[in-house]
């Protein structure tokens, strides 16, 4: 009976999955060839074991940072605590850069940038996951992906001096000799790893609520001001 | 020894502070000078960031009468056991080496006119901005048969310090099954979740202890902060051992009695063993000494925090009134900052940035548990005004209130050093 009904189950995600490539979502033969990128680490499919990564069945709707027995990043680790969840929206971000979401993530991969090529990976991956929150129709909004930050945004240059005063604001919490108790130090970060990040609370692709606050009401300019600030910040 | 760069920076911060010291009382001539009344979380900030900023341009004088800090903020965690009083305390060391005289002494007076603040120990500053932030008082007879004469038989505790220390014997010499009472405070107050939060690591503390000891609180509000997260957090670690007795039954007609200790709410009698009397509050006396108070409160223009009363007077944190901020120590951190920018500006041409506000606060049920509430504002003509604000669910993972217990400690790193540089 138990059996009888997970082949259901499993039978109605390859269908679904098969629709979803239809409507334009990915192609997951496509992906299958993309995932050899991620091979030399993780394992998918019957029999798959953590190895340097953790196995990607079931990634769908697990929380981040969560596998037992798996080493992860400090920062991996606070961002499942906060409530980051593995869906087509969150994994599509962490794919096209890794550190955007994560900041310190043990994954050492630069991302793919080009949006087709996430789509078909997600196609892919998502063959071995049979949670119904997978199931592309429950996220319509994260079919064709939105968060590539404009490069306009990146190329704004900063003004350190209003930085300055804006990370005050953040200096009650973030220490400024960036030490990294309790709260993550932010001092000395690459512009654009810091500018990424940003949008990324701003976006609420990353969970923490404090940060999305705060970021939420930052513009593009204050965004590009602290980052600037943070960056000569040692 | 080696001098490393970091030794020999702070030899020169502290050689500019006693070059600044000279010019601070020579008026008339030479820098423009800030007086910063209360070296807590809005004045030390304040303090430091003129100085830091101005670069020398600016100088600046600190008056706080205590040589040792004692954050009224995670005081709490000590009546729980969770911090040594020694961990609260800070020392102004930081802001003297940053360039900031600072000068252990009450300010008895202000005279506007003159722009002098008088001083207990003698003599008198002159200032060209004043910058006021002592805090709290006490309303007289806000609760009925409680004075200051009394504070030692039913503490406050509600300033850092001494009474927090005394709080914390009498909780600790309670009989065993005894009861410890708490008056709770109206609105407004420093610190909305600190009363709750205050029962909870009383209730922590006598769980391990005293498990049958009881806790009544007699509270004039119908509603508090994060009230569902602490009624939830009282039900799942501390079920049957507080008695929340709110406005709707009687918990506003109180009085008590420091001799007999006995507490009355609403004509019942009940004898307590410990009674932590929290009282209607009013800004801190030098306020009103300085004319800048309007009621109990001194109200404040948002943009700088200057007062409404003096341009050249401006009042931070738990005496100001700006509208929808609480008093919080966090608040009054961040009111320096806009304050600080303002000032220097005014005083130097420096570049002047829009306010920003934000406030967090972290509370701790139990071990582990912790909770927070939080919110941004903007400067609007009338008032400091709420943009956006968060506050955690019931029902969270025990993860995820681990994290923000630890995100709390992490705060309260961040906040003191910011204060104190050190």
């Amino acid at each position: 009976m138990r059996l009888k009904s997970l082949i259901k189950v499993s039978l109605a995600a390859v269908f679904v999955a098969g629709g979803a490539f239809a409507s334009g979502l990915g192609d997951p033969d496509k992906g299958e060839k993309i995932f050899r990128k991620c091979a030399s680490c993780h394992e998918v499919g019957q029999g798959a074991i953590n190895r340097i990564g953790p196995q990607l069945n079931g990634l769908f709707g697990r929380t981040a940072g969560a596998m037992p027995d798996m080493q992860y990043s400090k920062n991996m680790i606070r961002m499942g605590d906060d409530g980051l969840i593995w869906t087509v929206e969150t994994l599509d971000a962490y794919v096209e850069n890794p550190r955007a979401l994560v900041s310190k993530t043990r994954m050492s991969f630069r991302g793919i940038k080009d949006p087709q090529e996430r789509a078909d990976l997600l196609a892919y991956l998502r063959r071995f996951s049979d949670d119904p929150a997978n199931i592309p129709e429950a996220e319509p909004t994260a079919t064709g992906t939105d968060h590539d930050l404009d490069p306009a945004i990146l190329a704004l240059e900063g003004d350190p001096e209003y930085g300055e005063y804006l990370a005050s604001e953040c200096q009650t919490c973030h220490q400024a000799s960036g030490a990294n108790d309790g709260i993550p130090g932010i001092s000395n970060w690459p512009t654009e790893d810091f500018v990424v990040a940003m949008h990324a609370y701003k976006r609420k692709l990353r969970p923490h609520p404090v940060m999305q606050m705060m970021a939420g009401r930052l513009n593009d300019e204050e965004i590009a001001a602290l980052a600037a600030y943070f960056k000569d910040l040692e | 020894m080696t001098l490393n760069r970091r030794i020999f920076l702070g030899t020169g911060a502290a050689v500019a502070a006693t070059i600044a010291a000279p010019t601070v009382f020579a008026a008339g001539h030479g820098k423009p000078h800030v007086v910063v009344v209360g070296g807590g979380a809005g004045g030390a900030t304040a303090a430091r960031y003129i100085a830091k900023d101005s670069k020398g341009e600016v100088a600046v004088t600190l008056i706080e009468p205590s040589r040792q800090y004692y954050t009224c903020f995670f005081s709490n965690l000590y009546l729980g056991g969770f911090k040594e009083m020694d961990d609260l305390g800070h020392s102004y060391g930081g802001i003297a080496a940053g360039g900031v005289n600072v000068v252990h002494d009450w300010v008895t007076g202000v005279d506007r006119d003159a722009k002098t603040v008088a001083l207990a120990g003698g003599g008198s500053v002159p200032y060209d901005k004043l910058i006021l932030s002592p805090g709290i008082d006490f309303v007289d007879g806000a609760v009925e048969g409680w004075n200051l004469m009394a504070q030692n038989a039913m503490p406050h505790a509600y300033k850092g310090g001494s009474q927090t220390e005394l709080l914390k014997a009498q909780l600790m010499a309670m009989p065993e099954g005894g009861t410890f009472a708490m008056v709770a405070p109206p609105n407004p107050y420093r610190c909305p979740p600190g009363p709750y939060e205050r029962v909870s690591m009383v209730a922590h503390f006598l769980k391990a202890n005293n498990p049958t000891a009881k806790i009544i609180v007699a509270d004039p509000k119908a509603k508090f902060s994060k009230q569902s997260l602490f009624q939830e957090g009282w039900a799942n670690h501390y079920e049957g051992m507080i008695d929340w007795i709110g406005e709707d039954f009687g918990g506003g007609n109180v009085s008590v009695d420091p001799d007999a200790m006995t507490v009355t709410i609403d004509g019942e009698v009940t004898n307590v063993d410990v009674c932590n009397v929290i009282p209607a509050m009013k800004a801190g006396r030098i306020a009103e000494l300085a004319g800048v108070t309007d009621g109990n409160w001194a109200p404040v223009n948002a943009a700088d925090m200057s007062t409404k009363a003096d341009p050249d007077i401006y009042v931070l944190g738990d005496a100001a009134q700006q509208g929808d901020m609480p008093k919080s120590g966090y608040s009054a951190n961040s009111q320096a900052k806009v304050c600080a920018n303002a000032v220097r500006g005014a005083l130097t041409g420096s570049r002047v940035f829009p306010a920003k506000f934000s406030n967090t606060c972290w509370s701790l049920i139990d071990t582990n548990d912790g909770v927070k509430v939080g919110a941004t504002y903007e400067a609007t003509d009338e008032k400091i005004a709420k943009v956006d604000g968060f506050i955690s669910a019931t029902g969270e993972t025990a993860e995820l209130r681990k994290a923000t217990y630890e995100e709390s400690e992490g705060w309260y790193t961040g906040i003191t050093k910011d204060m104190f540089g050190a």
